[in-house]
Parts: structure tokens; sequence; C-alpha cells
């Protein structure tokens, strides 16, 4: 066999190899270099997997030899590239910068553990998109859960662990209920394969377990990506996390568990079961519209501004679920789209944030007045990402939300409903961005005594890359465009 | 003979039973500990649903022995599978105590209501 | 040089410029203005070089890249965004010899900011007006609503930004809120979005909906400052004059009313429209905002103010005569652009001409101004009497055109609209006039005498093109009958 039928095994093998050999690497700097090296590599491989999947054919691996469905099977086919490349692009990014920022908020002995921890969070995220096997899911799913509590938990301000105390709570609930759903399943149909399942499961569609499987697959993955009103944990995990890890976790966390969700609903339930399309869609839409609006609303009046990021997140998510409950080819298209777009924007964000982090410890919004005079490009790069996430036309957020619009307007008779509270929403975009942006540009410099400088070159160059990749796929989106339809299409086609 | 049934499904009883009793006590208690107890509990539920259902009438252990044809065995995956998971919920317990060793360090409690005083 | 490439350089240039202004602003002053007073002179010469191919017939278009399918950037040259083009990069080169002047005398702060976002906003004019599709029409729209923020919050006090967060609100909220779901409506309803002379809704959708969309559109296109969403245009005064005279006088408004003139032109259509019945409304409001802004203006004491407001009226001229959906009224809104650009920017050079001599803003101070500023009062004086549309002035030319539009459609409304406007334009400007020349000027007053010498020569030049116009107006009428060729009376 040739390198490229093992990427999706590699994909996840790499960083989880390399988080054993971290810790072991003491001198300062190597735990870091080694991180980043492995993280660099997860992406190439997800770059190579992107390139084969737009080439054709779904990649898929059946581990040790065993085929499918007795041995654990992986694949990738169009959506897990694009959530690969968002998870190991993020990991990459965040990994790149990393450095001054965590050397500032992690003790050296400490960091050879917490880079591992971090490889170890990217091993399990990147083994829930290529499984194809559900109790596989599960496993890297409580590897990236227990890695991401980890690192949260190495928020310098004790208020982190009262945050990551509850987020381990609640993604415990969300990943049991997933369990349970699992459970149920594979009693009725005697498999954990994905496509097997789908395949089994239109005998046993009507029973009640099938039944209660669905809803507490739906729920328990819901938790886990925060959908609202099971967003709770995220805030204040967001707030409380070291930067980095803010960063990595915002672009790609939530939106595994989404990944999951989406897979679960289209791939097993949709193609068999009667009327689920209608329940998928009557519990998701009313939560989405909700959360896309409460949020926003909330997200107008944090004063922290990783809160405000953290709470624009919850709204965001319910863009994506808003997409998906069209259940329709565009919407399915535009969701994937924002799953991109949104971890391109946020991360940015986050970054940005960084980078101010650096240099001031308080990030209540009224603190940071004419952070801009000392850190104009930290600014300028914040502003880029902002008007990314607000959705003006030329950036990656305005391609997300025309697909969004378009869908909504093809979806029927409330289209014109939902297309209002989208611009509702980015309306209320605006106004939180440019909270941020006044404070930073024209509030008054509060008494600071020492001498402000920009942020170090290694924050605000990465910072500035993922600035530009939202102009960049604001005016050239195929890629992440061809790999949206694909898997959109794939989605929609199963059953058919 | 409608009554027999649903009590011959008394495994499924206990699962449900204990899956609420240690959400509720995630949700109710306050002391972190005791939250920690409740999740415990919720898990272990789950883990019962999944050996029930191994569990084949009349079969034994899934060992091939020499000469025996015919023998019935109980499903092993589940078994495996709840293997892997009990794991799972140990390193997670594990995790959730070491948290609450540390909040006990920074705040002096693990009372829920008293460290949201403090901050 | 091919046609496509000039327009890509048209675009490109300023930013080019941009860059330069931000390099050389580390060097000197000096530099920094020369660079700006260059980037406009090219700009203009690329921009008028397109303009014989233009008067043949032409209509040279490029596609630079497709987003989505169906979704592209383009452009394409038709006379309204040639004459447009022409407008706002000509008026730039006067622009900056004023702003030298103006942002000299005043000596105001982060003045290298101020001439790159300058350019900035000039690169997204250039954008809009070439825009070959709404995509590209919107994507333009919202980097000048963008690159203008800087501008308008210049000063950077607590009341400046306040006024620049009504001024973005204003625009964003309409954009975002009805421009970009009437856009994402067209595409979805005919499928593409090109502008097509003869429009490409004919067919596609049905009456009471025809209105909506065109609801969306006017009201979405906030820069054009129809009424109820005018107030960004008074809240925008804040900014430094050049601004004002450019961007809120030029620029930023013209490209509301352009966007909407084109909008109707080419993706409504004119006949579809005038055959439609939803539609009318449209003539009605704008035909309120001419007499309301005007109303309101009579009762402002700033002057500035007073000036926004009568370029909120003016601007609903040039909707009114697009409403009116006849051929002449069509040509009448696109000279009525030309001539208020003019005639508007000559008021604002000297208005902010009397503030950098004599920091005077507000109207009663202007006592006996033009004994001590001849030249400045006597711009002023040919501006506003442009305004009322007295002969031998620009504004003539264009309200007879929208009057015989008014009478090829019979419309009486419009007649009395113009009418009651002009009159009270008149009873706004004229006191102005005379307080300045003949009243006695209050004592204790500073001791000044004109502006700097670039803004002296730069509101004197547009004094003249004002007066130029009214006689050679020619190949602009030529130009922008194109447009309405072959279309009934």
């Amino acid at each position: 066999m040739d390198l490229i039928s093992h990427l999706p095994a590699l994909q996840v093998i790499v960083p989880m190899l390399s988080a054993p050999i971290i810790v072991l690497l003491h001198p300062r700097g190597l735990a870091w270099a080694g991180a980043t090296l492995a993280a660099l590599v997860s992406f190439a491989i997800s770059i190579a997997l992107a390139v084969a999947v737009l080439g054709g054919e779904t990649q898929t691996y059946a581990m040790g030899g065993w085929p499918a469905p007795f041995g654990i099977a992986l694949s990738v086919g169009g959506l897990s590239a694009l959530v690969l490349l968002v998870v190991t692009g993020a990991a990459a990014i965040a990994l790149l910068a990393a450095r001054p920022s965590i050397d500032q908020q992690i003790e050296l002995e400490r960091q050879p553990m917490f880079y591992s921890a971090w490889l170890l969070g990217l091993a399990g995220l990147a083994g829930i998109v290529v499984s194809a096997d559900a109790f596989n899911i599960f496993v890297f799913m409580e590897i990236s859960s227990l890695a991401s509590y980890v690192l949260i938990a190495g928020g310098p301000d004790r208020r982190a662990l009262l945050a990551v105390f509850k987020y381990l709570i609640m993604g415990t609930i969300g990943a049991t209920f997933y369990l349970i759903g699992v459970g149920l399943i594979y009693m009725m149909t005697g498999t954990l394969n994905l496509a097997d399942m789908e395949s089994r499961i239109g005998d046993v569609a009507q029973t009640r377990p099938v039944l209660v499987a669905a809803g507490f697959i739906t729920i328990g993955l819901a938790l886990k990506a925060a959908v609202f009103p099971l967003h709770v944990w995220l805030p204040n995990a967001y707030t409380q996390a070291p930067h980095m890890i803010t960063v990595f976790l915002a672009a790609c966390a939530t939106k595994v568990s989404i990944y999951v969700l989406i897979r679960f609903d289209y791939m097993v339930f949709q193609p068999t079961m009667a009327e689920h399309d209608n329940q998928f869609a009557l519990f998701l839409m009313p939560l989405a519209l909700l959360g896309i609006l409460v949020a926003s609303a909330v997200a107008m009046f944090e004063g922290n501004i990783k809160r405000l990021l953290g709470t624009s997140s919850v709204a965001q998510i319910g863009y994506i679920m808003l997409g998906a409950s069209f259940i329709s080819l565009a919407g399915v298209e535009a969701s994937v789209m924002h799953i991109f777009n949104h971890a391109l924007a946020k991360g940015g964000l986050f970054l940005a944030v960084a980078c101010i982090a650096y240099r001031f410890r308080d990030l209540r919004i009224q603190e940071l007045g004419g952070v801009a005079k000392t850190m104009p490009f930290t600014c300028a790069a914040l502003v880029l990402c902002g008007l990314s996430l607000i959705g003006i036309p030329g950036t990656a957020g305005f391609i997300s939300k025309w697909l969004l619009i378009t869908a909504s307007l093809e979806s029927g008779p409330f289209g014109w409903i939902f297309v209002a509270v989208i611009l509702v929403s980015s309306l209320m975009a605006v106004v939180y961005i440019w909270r941020i942006v006044e404070s930073l540009y024209f509030g008054g410099s509060a008494n600071r005594d020492t001498v402000i400088a920009e942020a170090p070159l290694q924050l605000l160059v990465v910072t500035w890359i993922a600035a530009l990749a939202n102009l960049y796929f604001g005016f050239f989106p195929e890629v992440p465009l061809a790999l949206a339809d694909n898997a959109a299409g794939v989605l929609m086609g199963y059953g058919k | 003979m409608k009554l027999l049934e649903l009590l011959g499904y008394y495994n499924y009883w206990v699962f449900a039973i204990a899956l609420v009793i240690g959400l509720y006590a995630v949700i109710s208690k306050t002391n972190l500990i005791k939250k920690l107890i409740g999740l415990s509990i919720f898990q272990s539920a789950v883990f019962l649903m999944y050996i029930t259902m191994d569990k084949v009438e009349g079969g034994t252990a899934p060992i091939i022995k020499a000469g025996v044809e015919d023998q019935i065995y109980s499903n092993p995956l589940p078994q495996v599978l709840i293997l892997t998971a009990i794991v799972v919920g140990v390193s997670t317990l594990a995790l959730g105590l070491a948290i609450v060793v540390r909040v006990n360090e920074r705040y002096g409690t693990i009372e829920e209501s008293e460290i949201l005083e403090s901050d | 040089m091919t046609p496509q490439n000039t327009i890509l350089i048209a675009i490109c240039l300023p930013l080019i410029g941009m860059l330069g202004i931000i390099i050389a602003g580390r060097v000197s002053a000096n530099l920094r203005e020369a660079v700006t007073l260059i980037t406009a002179l090219c700009l203009a010469y690329v921009v008028w070089s397109l303009l014989p191919e233009l008067m043949a017939g032409g209509r040279p278009g490029v596609e630079v890249t497709q987003l989505m399918p169906g979704i592209s950037i383009a452009f394409r040259v038709e006379p309204l965004g040639m004459l447009f083009s022409a407008l706002a990069s000509g008026l730039w080169i006067i622009n900056s010899i004023y702003s030298i002047g103006y942002m000299r005398g005043n000596k105001e702060k982060h003045q290298t900011r101020f001439y790159a976002c300058f350019a900035l906003a000039l690169s997204a004019t250039m954008g809009v007006a070439f825009a070959g599709n709404l995509f590209t029409l919107f994507l333009f729209y919202e980097i000048l609503t963008l690159s203008t923020y800087p501008l308008v919050s210049h000063k950077g006090d607590a009341a400046t930004v306040r006024s620049a967060r009504v001024y973005l609100g204003v625009l964003l909220t309409t954009s975002i809120g009805l421009f970009l779901p009437a856009i994402i409506w067209t595409y979805v309803a005919a499928g593409t979005g090109d502008f097509v002379l003869g429009g490409i809704l004919p067919g596609k959708l049905q009456d009471p909906e025809v209105g909506l969309l065109l609801g969306l559109f006017v009201f979405g296109i906030g820069k054009a400052a129809v009424m109820p969403v005018h107030r960004w245009l008074p809240a925008a005064m804040v900014a430094p004059t050049p601004v004002s005279a450019l961007l809120h006088a030029v620029a930023v408004v013209k490209a509301g009313v352009f966007a909407i003139t084109k909008i109707i032109t080419y993706t409504f259509g004119i006949e579809f429209l005038f055959d439609s019945s939803s539609s009318g409304w449209m003539f009605y409001i704008a035909a309120f905002t001419i007499l309301a802004a005007s109303i309101i203006a009579l009762r402002q004491t700033n002057l500035k103010r007073m000036l926004a407001y009568s370029t909120i009226g003016q601007l609903s001229y040039v909707v009114m005569a697009a409403a009116i959906l006849k051929p002449l009224a069509e040509v009448g809104a696109a000279i009525h652009m030309v001539a208020h650009a003019f005639g508007k920017i000559t008021l604002f050079f000297a208005a902010g001409a009397i503030y950098v001599a004599s920091k005077k803003t507000e109207l009663y101070q202007l006592k006996g101004i033009g004994r001590r500023m001849p030249w400045t009062m006597t711009a002023f004086t040919i501006g506003a009497l442009s305004m009322i549309g007295v002969p031998p002035t620009a504004g003539f030319v264009s309200k007879w055109y929208i009057l015989a539009g008014a009478f090829q459609a019979q419309n009486t409304w419009a007649l009395f609209t113009i009418i009651g406007s002009t009159a009270l334009n008149a009873a706004y400007f004229l006191p102005i006039i005379y307080m300045a020349w003949f009243a006695k000027e209050e004592s204790g007053g500073k001791d000044h005498g004109e502006a700097p010498f670039p803004a002296v020569l730069a509101l004197t030049l547009t004094a003249m093109l004002t007066l130029a116009f009214f006689i050679f107006n020619g190949p602009v009428i030529e130009l922008e009958s194109q447009v309405v060729q072959g279309l009934a009376p």
C-alpha cells in the first residue's frame, strides 16, 4: 500500500505518538518545537487528504487490515476532509504562535506536559473525524475532552478550575448520553460501524429503542457542541483557558461535535427513519434561531473581550445548526462552509486577543482604551477578523452568510423569518465588534505607567496569517466550497 | 403476565433508576465531591446497560474449549467496549478529583456556593 | 493599454497610491502630499482615457474572479458609471489641492491616515462606478463605508466618535439589513446579478414583490439618504471639511444615488418598473424627502449641517428624477449628479475655507465676511445659485431636464415639488449671500483674510466648473442619452 492510503490512520497516529515523546523534551523550547512540528505534519496530512478527496474518491482505511464491519474502519470524505483541515489547521496555527504566550502563562517545568496534552487533544479531535465507528468516536471524544479539560485548567486564574469542573461535568454527561444512544442502536442492529448501521437500521426503524437512541445521541452531541441552551459551559471555559488554548478550542472543538451530530442524523437516521427529518429539523431549528438571537444579544453586553467572543461563538453555532436543519443541499453546504469560515474568523480574533493579552492583563473592554495606539498591527488584524465575523463582503464570513441566506430563501414559506433572524444577528455582531473597535481606537487610555509595545513578532505574524486567510477565502473560496459541495452531496445523497 | 414481563426487564429498571439518581446528584448537590459521585453513578448505570445486553440466555463465557461444539456464548463485544468505557470513566473521575483537590487548595473549600461567593 | 486593463488599473491605482502615501508619510509631509496629487492626476488620466471608447458606444468589461457559481467580481463600464468615475476622479485632484491647504492651515493630526483612507475611499468609489454586477457593487459599497469611517471619526474625541457611530450604524444597518437580502433575493429570483440594459427582473417577479424589492433597494442603499435613512449624513459633518466636500457631497452620496439609478435602469429596467403598479411609492418618498430636507435646512444654524440637509434634498432630486421613469428624466438624474457635485463641493470648500481662516462655523457669524474673503464668498454665491437652479449655473441644466422628464410623464407632482423646493432653496441660501455681502460685520471678531492659497485655488476652480457646465454640457448629455436610447418617451 502506498503512503496516501495510510494517511487516515497517520492523521491520528502522528500527534498521538508524538505526545509521549514530547513529555521527555525538557530543554527550553524543545517541547514547543516538537509539538509544533507534529501539528504541522498533521496539517500536511490533512491537506494531502483534502487533495485526494477533491480528486475523487472517499479515503477509507481498515485498521490492522480487518475489513469493516468486523474491524475498525476509518474513512475520510468531503465533510471529514474539511473538518480535518479546520482541526489540524487550528492546532498548527495556534501552536506556531503559542510560545511567547504560553511562556507567560504556563510555568516552564509544566510545559512539556502541557504541549503533550495539547497533542493528545489534537489526536482525539482528528480521531473523531476520521473514525467510521460509533464507539471509536466515543473513545476519541473522551480523549479530546480529557485533554482539553487539562489544557483549560492550565489557565493562571483560579476561576479556570471552576470553569473546567463545569465543563467536565457537562462534557461527561454529553458523552455518556451519546454512549447510551450508541448502546441502544447496537442492541437493535448488532453493529457499531456507521455505514453498517445505516443499512440495518431500516428494519428496526420505528422501534422504541432506536427512537430513544436518536434522542440521546442528538442531545448528547448538542451538549458537547454547545448548542443553545446547552451552551452554559462554553463562555466560561473559553474565557478562563490559556489564550492560545482558546484559539485552538474556539476554532475547532465544538465543530467536531457538530460534525458527528450531522453525520449521525444525516447518514444513520435520516435515510431510513420516517419523519426523522421533521423531528430533527423541528428540534434543532427553534434552538438554532433562539441561540442566534439570544447569544448575539448577550454578547452585546459582555464586558470581557474573551467572554464576548465566546458568547458570540454560541450564536455562530446557531448559524451552523440552522443551515443543517434546512435538510437541503444548499442548507448543508452553507452549514459546512460556516464551520470552516467561522473557524477562520474566530481563530483570528482570539489570536489577536492573545496578542493584546500578552501586553495587557485586564481584558475588560473598558480597560483596553486606546490600545491601538501602541499595538496598531494587532488591532488592524482584529478589525479584519471582526469584519469577517460580521460578514462584510470580501471576507470569508460573507461567503457563508450569502449561502445561508440563499438557503433560507429557498427553504420555503418561512424563509423570510430566517433571513430576518440572520440579518438581525449580523447587526448585533456589528454592535459587539464595534464596541471593541471603538474602545481599542478611541477609548481613553487608562493610566499605564509602563511603555507598551506591539506583541512579539511570532504572535503577530501568525495573527496576520489568520487575518489574511479571512481575506483570501473571501475572494477565493473554491477549495472549501468544493469540499462543502462534496459533503452536502454525499450527506443529502444517503437513502436516495 | 404483563407485569411479569415488565419485571423481567429488571436489569433495565436498575439501569434507568441509577441513571436518574446519578443525574439528580450531579444537578442538585453543591459539594463538588458529591457531584463527582453522582457522575460516577450515572456512568456506571450505562455500563450496566451494556453488560445486560450482551447476556445470551444459557450462554457461557466466550472461551472456545477443544471438543465442545454448539456452545452458546454471551456476546463478547459489549464487554470489551465497556472495559474501554470503564477506563474512560475512571480517568474522568481521576481528573475531576484532581481538579477538586486544586479547587480546595486555591479556594479553601469545595462547596460550590462558597466558591462562587469568594470570586 | 486595453480597456480591460484600464479598468483594473483605475481600481488598483488609488491602492498603490495609498501604500505610497503611508510610506511617504514616514519621510516627509511634502512628499506625502506630492504622492497624493500624483495619484489623483494619474487616476483621472486613466479614467478619462476610457471616455472615447464609451462615447463610441463601447462597453468594456472584465471578470476578475468567480467566488461561487454565478457570483463573480466583474466590472463593466457603462455611461452612468463612466460619468460617476470621471466626476469623482477629476474632483479628487482639486480636492487634494484643497486638502493640503485645509489640513495644514488647521494643523490637523494623523494626516497620513487621512490621505491613506482617502485614497482607499477613491478606490472603492471606482469599484462602485465600474461594478458589473450587484455583488461587486455591494462589495465596494461596503468598502467605501468602512474606509470612510476613520475619516469621519478623524478628530477622535467623544462627540466625534458618537457621530461616527451613527454614521457607521445607519450605513451598515441598512446595507446588511436591507440591501444584502435584496441582492440575494435578486440572485435567487433572476439567477444572476449582472447589470443588463433593460433589466434582469422583467418576467421574474410579480407585482407586489416588485415594490417590496424596490423598497429593500431604495432604503437599503443608505448612502442615497432617502428619508428616513438620512441621519448619517448630518452626523458625518464632524469630519474634516475635505471629507465632507469630496466624499459627502460627491463620492459617497453619489455612490448611493448612482447605485439606485443603476439598479433601476439595469436590474429592474425602466419600462418594467413604469408598468408595475407597486413601484409608484418611490417617487413620493423622494419628493417628500426633497421638501422635508429643505424645510429642515431652513432651520439649521450651523453652516455645514445646513449644507448636509441641502445635500439630502438634492440627492432625492436624483432619486425622484430616476423614479419618474422616463428617458429625459433619467438623463436629468445623471446630469444632476454632476451639477450638484460641482455646486456642493464649491459650497463645502467655501465652508471649510471660512473655518480655516476665521474658525467660524455658524450662520449668524457670517455677517460681512464677503469683504474679508471675496474669492471664497464669490465661489459660495455661485455654488448657492447653482443649488437654487439659476442660470448661468450647472443646476439650471439638470433641473431643466428633470422638468422635461416630468412633462413627458405628465407628472404634475414632480413639477410642484421642483417649484416648491426651488423656493425653499432660495429661502435658505439667499439670506446667507445677502448677509455675507451686505450686512455689517460685528465688531470684536478675529482679523483675518482669505484661507491658504491652495484652498482658495480649489474653490475658485470648482466655481468655474459650475459656471462652465452651464454651457459645455453637450458631451455628458450625449453620453447619458445612450442609456435611454430606443425607449419610448
